[in-house]
């Protein structure tokens, strides 16, 4: 066993376990903290695959912008363990059953594809920010612009749905 | 290394995404759990991107091979723009009724 895959296991356990963790934590904050651990793992292995542009943009978007979004609400409404909404035994029973009868399914039909395809690790330089960045300004310049449209939507979407209504809470109940 | 070892990590992490949006009643968690889900997509056409490096008609040309690559930036855009609308809305459900808990929006039904 080489190195190579020592560090595929190794991120793959440590991703896996995390993502595991975060489902199965009672506090949210937890949560919160154990999907961070998993983007780091997802970060790994993209450096493995030599995508670095994409390793670095996940750190620096997921890691550090969405998820201390999500930090930020669940201490806002000031969420913890008490206060944990928890389904019953039988549903949660149930949800487990159906997801690992997908899995069961999904895997069983990728082990019979008959293929011997490798992975380029380490080396090579598709995911290198120059190749990308001229593939993204040459052939996907239309999305990148399209993108700063969703964007801007999205900006004014979030403000006006987080607006405090304030016609509707001070009007007097009738 | 195999592009099946990927594929099972992928559906794996997919599969406790899905488990988790069945098995939790927080709204914030099920929000997670959808990320994590977006995240093994990402990393599988990451790894399908190198899997198609490696073939010889891609050589000549690298930018060839970084398009699925451009595609998961483009996910994390509508990740990232995804998660400041939804945040907002989990919020004002959390000003309305009080609570995360999305069994409390069976308003609709009666």
């Amino acid at each position: 066993m080489n190195i190579t895959t020592l560090v595929f296991i190794l991120l793959s356990v440590m991703s896996v376990g995390s993502a595991i963790m975060m489902i199965s934590s009672k506090s949210p904050v937890h949560s919160v903290l154990w999907l961070i651990v998993v983007f780091f793992a997802i970060s790994g292995h993209y450096i493995l695959l030599n995508a670095q542009f994409l390793a670095i943009v996940n750190i620096i978007v997921y890691a550090g912008a969405i998820m201390v979004l999500f930090l930020f609400v669940v201490m806002l409404m000031n969420l913890n363990a008490e206060t944990e909404p928890i389904k019953n035994y039988r549903l949660q029973l149930v949800g487990i059953i159906s997801g690992g009868a997908l899995l069961l399914v999904i895997v069983s039909a990728v082990m019979k594809i008959d293929t011997e395809q490798l992975v380029e690790m380490k080396v090579g330089d598709a995911g290198l920010i120059k190749v990308l960045g001229m593939n993204l300004f040459k052939n996907y310049i239309l999305p990148f612009e399209i993108s700063s449209v969703l964007f801007l939507s999205a900006m004014i979407g979030a403000v006006v749905i987080g607006k405090k209504d304030d016609e509707v809470v001070n009007k007097p109940e009738n | 290394m195999d592009i099946k070892a990927y594929i099972i990590l992928s559906l794996v992490l997919f599969t406790i995404g899905i488990i988790g949006v069945l098995v939790r009643r927080n709204a914030i968690i099920i929000f997670m759990c959808v990320e994590l889900m977006l995240n093994a997509v990402n990393l599988l056409l990451v790894a399908f991107s190198k899997m198609h490096a490696l073939s010889s008609a891609v050589k000549a040309s690298p930018g060839y091979a970084s398009d699925a690559q451009i595609f998961v930036f483009f996910i994390m855009v509508v990740a990232a723009a995804e998660v400041s609308v939804g945040l907002a809305i989990i919020v004002m459900m959390y000003r309305n009724v009080h609570t995360v808990d999305v069994n409390f929006l069976n308003r609709l039904k009666n």
